[in-house]
């Protein structure tokens, strides 16, 4: 079997499965429960100064499928609720029962060096592993200048990673809040800190639904509601993106990434890996599903990985980088068009009206005797868009065929047609 | 009380245990059930479930607004297609048609929507405040609707909706046609079939008037005159009979006799109940009745067919639910002779066992008996030609013994129109026989709108 242990940013690990800081890593209770179940180490819930964060009730809210499957989850609750003493007190003695595991404390406090200079010290000697900044906390704490309110400034990512790296001598990773524009910005930032790594991503500013009856959105406290953070499975594209801007943006080559944002299964993670990061990080499919995922989760990435003869993380870490490249470089001349598998088809008729009404008008419906109707490409209007293969409800009933052009590799920055080509 | 049954004895079980067993066969779907169930159809673009639909409901339109908690939208989709969409929910063989037809049969999942269940929670739950279809301003036109079935109800309420008035005449003491007299209990329960007709009648303009029969005090020269225009629903009046001799003795009984009574007893243990008994035919109305009798408690029920199970007109989902309710399925014997014992009543039958030889059902000369305390006979219904004596209706040209109409349900006589079962288009089905009245209405008012306009 592979070897899912990792060196990440220095912090080792029996596999690359973390979980993130949030609930499941509120407390002692948890956290040995999922180190019993075998989670490769934890994100302490992020500690703060005392008094310590109250919570309102409600806090969670979800975006539900139609089988009511949670495809994105929203909390808003704050960092840490107990006191610091004893949250410290909680990682000393979890962290020397299970020396193994990789035992990372989220922290966040005011913006002042003061605060970061107090508070170092008194994580450090709990043994732990690592910190991490939490720059992403999109609800209520950026309302107190913290979270998301520095994560946003990338002057503050840098000024604060920079005192941690001056307090403290443990890894530090920095957590990014995806509510911005160019994600790259912030982690740029903390690199030139000093980061030992980025974590990413955290929560992404949501409403999940609106009550009708009520006429206030989810969740509800009283009569009223507030944005939260938006996780799980829906967020799991926008972490990708993010996650590959920074892996090939040449500026923080190197730096080690931690993917999080939508892992729920062995395969989410090896997408993140392949994209550049060295470990992950889990959340919500935990919550909703309980610690024991990540049996499954260990169980399927090693047997993938030694199905692909890759014995480490490394052997596949950042793979699919190079081959994520801005849309400028892309081959205009490659071509797919769709092949309908006719024994396949069921008829629903679904590739037919999507292309027909917002496509490309390239799949005939043809009546047949028996009043059935059968679907056909109309090879010469197909531009090769995947709509059909998207919308099929059966599996590889629609393949996108390459086609054979005999035109040679081409980009838009040297096609004739761009009016700004480059000279070649 | 059936006469010819009265020397039979009762069920030994109470009322209260009877009317269990004749709950439900297909209990509706949870909430929870129908948002999972509608969740997984495909919304197909020209639906091959709509093709197969005879009254083409708009079956993807109809499950995403169940999916997307908007079931008074779903049951007026339906109902704008089927004004019996309830009762054809629970009655109609969706396992040979709109299931059938539901991509989701494919080989990777062999598991169609259940399109009927579904239609029944739409209906059953939508809850209207007031009717969902409004009158179009009066039309001063009068149709009169003979019969009161799925057929005349679907083509009264359509003409009531185009502000034409509508007189229905029917022979028996309530409407509902066979949704009323001929389905089986366990099917159809409880009062379904008259609120269902309450519902459809909120929308007025429509009286009905019992107790008058086509062929008795009603004749088609008198309608034709009165009304503007007519429709026939007459359905098939007469049971098919067995053409031996004694096949009028005390014990034998045609099974929608029984049925029609079965359905109107308040108190189920009061009917006679046949211990051993015996059922000719191979269509739903045999296994309906071979199923009713095994559910009042008799010990012996044989079903038996001159054909074999793959000819049987009973779909398999039919079958299955005569095997689960204790029906033994005998095939290839015919009819001999009816038995009787010494007081004339019958004790059973004897059978000549047959086969195919090259393509035609022969006798193979073997013969058997089976005992019985009554035989039931289902082998068809039969177009009551008695309705049919007046001049004019003399006239109605005829397919076979039905009436012959076009696709838009008109008969060869100008104004006069026909549908359901007593014509001779399409299937004998409930469903069938809605469309036809819905179609024949649109006909009917496209025809009396024109020469308004003509005027």
């Amino acid at each position: 079997m592979a070897d899912l242990s990792i060196e990440f940013a220095g912090i080792k690990a029996p596999n690359p499965f973390w979980l993130a800081s949030a609930p499941p890593t509120d407390k002692a209770y948890n956290v040995v429960r999922a180190f019993e179940a075998g989670w490769g180490g934890v994100v302490w819930k992020t500690l703060g100064e005392d008094p310590a964060a109250v919570n309102v009730s409600s806090r969670y809210s979800a975006h539900f499928g139609p089988n009511r499957q949670v495809q994105g989850f929203n909390n808003i609750e704050l960092i840490t609720d107990r006191s610091l003493e004893i949250n410290l007190r909680e990682i000393t003695q979890v962290k020397k029962d299970w020396p193994d595991r990789a035992m990372i404390v989220s922290l966040m406090v005011p913006c002042v060096e003061e605060s970061w200079k107090t508070i170092l010290p008194l994580v450090e000697a709990t043994g732990c592993d690592g910190i991490e900044l939490n720059f992403g906390c999109p609800h209520g704490m950026p309302e107190r200048g913290m979270g998301a309110a520095v994560g946003q400034v990338p002057e503050y990512v840098e000024m604060v990673t920079r005192w941690c790296k001056t307090y403290s001598s443990l890894p530090v990773i920095v957590k990014l809040t995806p509510n911005i524009t160019d994600v790259r910005l912030s982690a740029r930032a903390a690199y030139r800190g000093g980061a030992d790594a980025v974590s990413l991503i955290n929560t992404i500013n949501s409403i999940t639904s609106v009550n009708l009856e009520r006429m206030v959105a989810n969740p509800i406290v009283g009569s009223q509601s507030t944005h939260g953070g938006y996780c799980g499975s829906a967020v799991k594209p926008i972490a990708l993106n993010m996650v590959a801007e920074i892996a090939r943006d040449p500026e923080t080559r190197g730096l080690p990434i931690c993917g999080i944002g939508g892992i729920g299964s062995w395969r989410d993670a090896a997408e993140f890996v392949a994209l550049g990061c060295g470990a992950v990080q889990v959340c919500t499919a935990a919550m909703l599903h309980g610690f024991r995922i990540v049996e499954e989760m260990k169980d399927g990435l090693s047997r993938w990985m030694d199905s692909q003869g890759y014995a480490s993380l490394k052997d596949f870490s950042g793979r699919a980088v190079g081959n994520t490249t801005d849309w400028k470089y892309l081959d205009i001349n490659y071509q797919v068009i769709a092949k309908i598998d006719q024994d396949a088809c069921i008829g629903c008729g679904r590739c037919h009206i999507a292309c027909e009404d917002t496509a490309h008008q390239a799949i005939a419906s043809l009546t047949q005797a028996d009043g059935t109707h059968k679907y056909e490409v109309i090879d010469e209007e197909c531009v090769g868009c995947n709509l059909c293969q998207i919308t099929c409800p059966v599996e590889s009933c629609i393949e996108m065929v390459a086609q054979d052009t005999g035109k040679p590799f081409l980009d838009w920055l040297h096609d004739p047609r761009n009016p700004y080509r480059e000279a070649s | 009380m059936i006469d010819t049954l009265s020397h039979l004895p009762r069920p030994d079980a109470g009322a209260a245990e009877l009317a269990d067993r004749f709950a439900d066969l297909a209990p509706p779907l949870t909430a929870r059930q129908a948002a999972l169930e509608s969740a997984r159809c495909l919304y197909c673009y020209d639906a091959p479930c709509i093709n197969a639909c005879p009254s083409e409901i708009d079956i993807p339109s109809f499950i995403r607004n169940i999916s997307h908690e908007n079931v008074q939208g779903a049951a007026q989709t339906i109902l704008s297609a089927n004004i019996l969409g309830g009762s054809c929910a629970r009655v109609c063989p969706t396992e040979i048609l709109c299931q059938q037809a539901c991509v989701r049969n494919n080989a990777q999942e062999c598991a169609p929507v259940l399109i009927g269940l579904l239609q029944r929670h739409a209906i059953d739950n939508a809850q209207f405040s007031e009717h969902p279809f409004q009158r179009a301003a009066a039309s001063g036109k009068r149709i009169a609707v003979v019969g009161a079935g799925p057929a005349g109800l679907s083509c009264a309420h359509r003409l009531a909706m185009h502000g034409h008035e509508v007189v229905i005449f029917e022979a028996r003491e309530k409407a509902g046609g066979l949704n009323e007299y001929g389905i089986a209990k366990y099917k159809l329960v409880d009062d379904f079939a008259q609120r269902e007709l309450a519902f459809l009648l909120q929308i007025g303009g429509i009286e009905i008037r019992h107790g008058h029969k086509l062929g008795d005090d009603l004749s088609l020269s008198e309608l034709h005159q009165q009304f503007d225009s007519v429709f026939l629903g007459i359905g098939l009046a007469a049971s098919k009979r067995l053409g031996l001799a004694d096949d009028a003795a005390p014990g034998l009984l045609a099974a929608t006799d029984y049925i029609r009574e079965l359905r109107q007893t308040d108190d189920l243990s009061q009917l006679p109940l046949a211990r051993r008994c015996i059922v000719l035919g191979a269509g739903n109305t045999a296994i309906d009745m071979a199923v009713q009798m095994s559910k009042l408690g008799a010990d012996d029920v044989n079903l038996v067919y001159r054909r074999g199970l793959s000819e049987m007109g009973a779909t398999e989902h039919e079958q299955a639910i005569a095997k689960d309710n204790q029906v033994r399925l005998l095939t290839w014997a015919q009819p001999e002779q009816v038995l009787l014992d010494d007081q004339g009543q019958v004790r059973g039958m004897r059978f000549a066992r047959t086969r195919l030889d090259n393509g035609r059902l022969q006798a193979t000369g073997e013969t058997f008996e089976l005992a019985a305390d009554a035989i039931f006979t289902a082998i068809g219904q039969a177009f009551d030609g008695a309705a049919l004596v007046d001049p004019l209706a003399r006239e109605l040209q005829r397919e076979g013994e039905r009436i012959w109409v076009d696709a838009q349900l008109r008969t060869s006589l100008p104004g006069i129109y026909a549908g359901g079962d007593c014509t001779a288009l399409g299937q004998d089905l409930t469903v069938q026989a809605v469309q036809h009245g819905k179609l024949a209405a649109e006909a009917i008012h496209a025809h009396l709108m024109l020469t308004v306009e003509a005027a």
